[in-house]
């Protein structure tokens, strides 16, 4: 067996999301590589709520429909997801709330009421239960939940203990990686928190909003700790305003949305490519438009990203497709944004986003630092520097007198209409992203993957890339992957298009977004693969779409 | 040190902006002279319109803003760095009108900031539209068969959001508006300052305003029952005495969010590594 994928489910309340990331801490404290799949309606209490996780020696980026265990709370998990049962798979479930079936059955009711454990604890009973199915040694057990579980660990010790011990072994899981060597699990967006972090962020600002506010909840709850401030003002209107406001005062700060609010906050994006204010967007997408579907997840907001607001200005897009990718962008983003005193948008997404994955470290990020004032004759906001790049002094410094503006304006950041003024700071902007663009060249913008020989290549971005490498793994196909979306990746992009057969862009929307812009940029692409449902592409899925359109 | 900039000034004659313009420089200027400040710690955010061409003619540092938004930008910058004292310049349309959900939570949030909202019931630089607080049955280009709604009692407004100062002063009565804005600029909280001025193109109430106002005299400033009674003698339509002074004034816990910063590189690095080995 050389993968395991364990489903929970149950009803919205009962802790699956919880579950699932205690089943993937367990899969990954033997030794595995893990991803978990976190899939929940828009509402608190009811509806169904599933965690899928998959565990294997190399690190799995995406889903397969087939499934070894389900772990069902209720009926309708069964009902759900039981024709999804690989062959020596088997349900665990809970006598008290799902018909008898074939299986695994445990009173669970019962036994959190003889423990004298709270009713939540319902779903260790069935992890109990995995443990022993899965031959995870008691001792493991004990030591992950003890980390994992936040809340009353003894009883959750005690109700996973029956389950353990009234369970039977099933299989084994698969062969480790590297003896031991057990990795931190971690959520696409706790990565992305770390990496601001990481790269001195010195404040967050944000309005809750699904599937972001996993960022604006680890940063405030770390804030202590990690020294910065975690800000939750009145609207994103709001939060923009402050944003740029605290980086005029010199403050290394990031928002975080998805693009209901992204929309309300395109006012404040604009000011900052006039003004030349930095600030970090993080856009972390569902489907749309308007509400959609909140908890859900889609590619649908990278046209948007690159056009928001009115007028031209420069703005540095990335989308990074895992952990490590996304901790790495957050600071690279952050430095650009700051070395080049422009807007920076980080485009993730939900299935990114809220679902977990076991971290092997992110690079190293080259260093980039702003450009500082030396403190030398009068001060001007907007005066010449390398690349189009005004040295920055901050509110406070003796001897300068700091304003930024934004209407057109001189070098000292007074407002003026003249033509000539006018034409040339649009072209001081303009200027600062070709030079971004150079910059861009020393990192790695474009990612690929799979058979470098194959003639056709699957062009995607962001979270779709692991779908796409395993099925290029299995098919035999190409991957060609623009982390970075703007500036564009022109040199390092055609580079790895060099000799390309057939191009299929695959992408969670309906227009073929990427698509778009690579044909814009003069390549060709030559079918297109979507989703758009707001669930990822299964492994299986894309496999068949891609017959489909003629592998 | 000079406080003017080379700017050249486009309001027109007889625009009340200049009284704010000049009384703020005076207190920007009294306050390096007698308070220790430095010029450089003082920082202007404007709106857009009229008022907000104080932030190209004042040398001071300036966040000349967009419409309705100053008082987000001044939060931020405040929260970014206590140690400056922002100042907010608003404009009608700016503070009541886009940005009106800003000015309620800045007053709910009482940050150390101080808005001064320059009213002029009038818009002028788009040419004279009405405003939230133009008086009903005003006729500006876009209801040009008079104003049906009420207007906004910006006082009572500041009062019931929870500012923590909160004042009414008229651009003719300069030594009182710069006494006011300099008390505003020292409170340790959320200041307020409703400004009453002319414009003098599209509405010019001068007449009217130096009948109707007055200046507070044995006022209780730490009532807010009397200070909200005062606020309501007015309501911006009728021919009413015009209370001018400080309403209310209180000292209320002001850092409602933590101050920025970060750790330093190596304890950065320690505390994040402790994160990831609670994850294993």
């Amino acid at each position: 067996m050389d993968e395991i994928a364990v489903l929970i489910g149950g009803r919205a309340g009962e802790g699956i999301n919880i579950a699932g990331s205690v089943v993937m801490r367990l899969i990954a404290g033997c030794g595995l590589r893990a991803a978990m799949y976190y899939d929940y309606p828009s509402l608190i209490k009811g509806g169904h709520n599933f965690a899928v996780v998959r565990g294997a020696a190399a690190q799995p980026y995406c889903h397969r429909e087939g499934i070894d265990l389900v772990l069902a709370l209720d009926q309708e998990t069964v009902r759900r997801h039981q024709g999804r049962i690989r062959a020596g798979g088997r349900i665990i479930y809970d006598t008290g709330r799902v018909r008898e079936i074939e299986g695994t059955g445990l009173p669970l009711d019962e036994i959190v009421k003889e423990e004298v454990a709270p009713a939540v604890t319902r779903n260790m009973v069935l992890i109990g239960a995995f443990c022993k199915a899965c031959a995870i040694p008691w001792e493991t057990v004990e030591a992950v939940l003890r980390r994992a579980v936040p809340k009353a660990v003894e009883a959750n010790l005690r109700v996973a203990g029956r389950g353990y011990e009234a369970a039977e072994r099933v299989m084994t899981l698969p062969a480790q990686a590297t003896a031991g060597q057990v990795l931190p699990t971690l959520s696409g967006n706790e990565a992305v928190a770390l990496g601001l972090v990481d790269a001195g962020l010195e404040g967050y600002i944000a309005y809750p909003m699904t599937p972001s506010s996993g960022i604006l909840h680890f940063l405030a709850a770390g804030q202590e700790a990690f020294g910065t401030s975690v800000v939750h003002p009145e609207n994103e209107i709001g939060v923009m305003l402050m944003a740029l406001g605290a980086a005029y005062a010199g403050r290394r700060v990031a928002v975080g949305t998805s693009g209901g609010g992204f929309c309300l906050m395109t006012e404040g994006f604009s000011l900052a490519g006039m003004a030349e204010l930095p600030v970090l967007v993080v856009l972390a997408q569902r489907p749309g438009p308007s509400t959609g579907v909140p908890t859900y997840s889609g590619q649908g907001d990278l046209l948007f990203a690159l056009s928001a607001g009115q007028g031209e200005f420069p703005r540095p897009v990335a989308a990074p497709a895992t952990l490590e990718e996304a901790w790495y962008w957050a600071g690279a983003l952050l430095d650009l944004s700051w070395r080049f005193q422009t807007p920076a948008v980080l485009l993730t997404d939900k299935n990114l986003g809220e679902g977990m994955y076991t971290f092997h470290g992110a690079p190293r990020r080259p260093p980039l630092p702003p450009v500082r004032w030396d403190g030398d004759g009068g001060y001007r906001r907007y005066a010449p520097g390398p690349d189009g790049v005004s040295p920055l002094a901050d509110p406070g410094t003796a001897g300068a007198v700091v304003k930024v503006n934004s209407y057109a304006h001189d070098e000292a950041g007074i407002t003026v209409e003249d033509p000539e003024t006018v034409a040339h700071m649009a072209e001081k902007r303009k200027e600062k992203e070709q030079a971004m663009a150079k910059v861009l060249r020393g990192y790695p913008a474009v990612m690929t993957a799979g058979d470098p020989a194959a003639g056709t290549v699957l062009l995607c971005w962001g979270s779709t890339a692991g779908v796409c490498t395993e099925a290029a793994g299995d098919l035999g196909l190409s991957v060609v992957r623009p982390v970075v979306l703007s500036p564009f990746p022109t040199e390092q992009f055609g580079a790895a298009l060099a000799g390309a057969g057939r191009i299929i862009a695959v992408e969670e929307n309906l227009d073929g977004q990427l698509a778009r812009l690579v044909r814009a940029e003069g390549h060709r692409v030559d079918a297109m693969v979507g989703k758009y449902d707001g669930r990822p592409f299964f492994l299986e899925d894309l496999e068949r779409r891609l017959k489909e359109v003629g592998i | 040190m000079t406080w003017i900039t080379g700017a050249q000034n486009t309001w027109c004659p007889g625009c009340g902006n200049f009284a704010v313009q000049h009384a703020l420089k005076d207190v920007f200027a009294g306050l390096v002279a007698d308070e220790d400040q430095r010029p450089e710690e003082f920082v202007l955010v404007s709106g857009i319109g009229c008022h907000a061409k104080i932030a190209d003619y004042l040398a001071v540092n300036s966040f000349y803003a967009i419409h309705g938004r100053t008082l987000p930008v001044a939060a931020g910058i405040k929260l970014a760095d206590p140690s400056l004292t922002v100042v907010a310049c608003a404009g009608d349309g700016d503070a009541y009108a886009e940005g009106l959900g800003h000015l309620v939570f800045a007053a709910k949030r009482n940050t150390d900031i101080t808005a001064v909202v320059h009213d002029n019931r009038v818009y002028g630089l788009t040419t004279g539209q009405y405003t939230p607080t133009s008086y009903t049955g005003f006729k500006g280009r876009s209801t040009p068969a008079g104003v049906k709604e009420r207007p906004f009692n910006p006082v009572e407004l500041a009062l019931a959001s929870g500012a923590t100062f909160v004042a009414r002063v008229y651009t003719r009565r300069l030594d009182h508006l710069r006494e006011v804005l300099r008390r505003a600029v020292l409170h340790r909280g959320f200041s307020f300052v409703e400004v009453l001025q002319v414009c003098a193109t599209y509405n010019n109430l001068t007449a009217a305003y130096n009948n109707q106002v007055y200046e507070l005299e044995g006022h209780d400033t730490t009532d807010l029952t009397a200070a909200l009674e005062r606020a309501r003698e007015w309501d911006y339509s009728d021919g009413a005495p015009i209370a001018l002074g400080v309403f209310y004034e209180i000292e209320r816990e002001r850092e409602a969010w933590p101050p920025m910063g970060r750790l330093p590189d190596h304890r950065r690095r320690e505390v994040i590594r402790e994160v990831l080995e609670g994850r294993r």
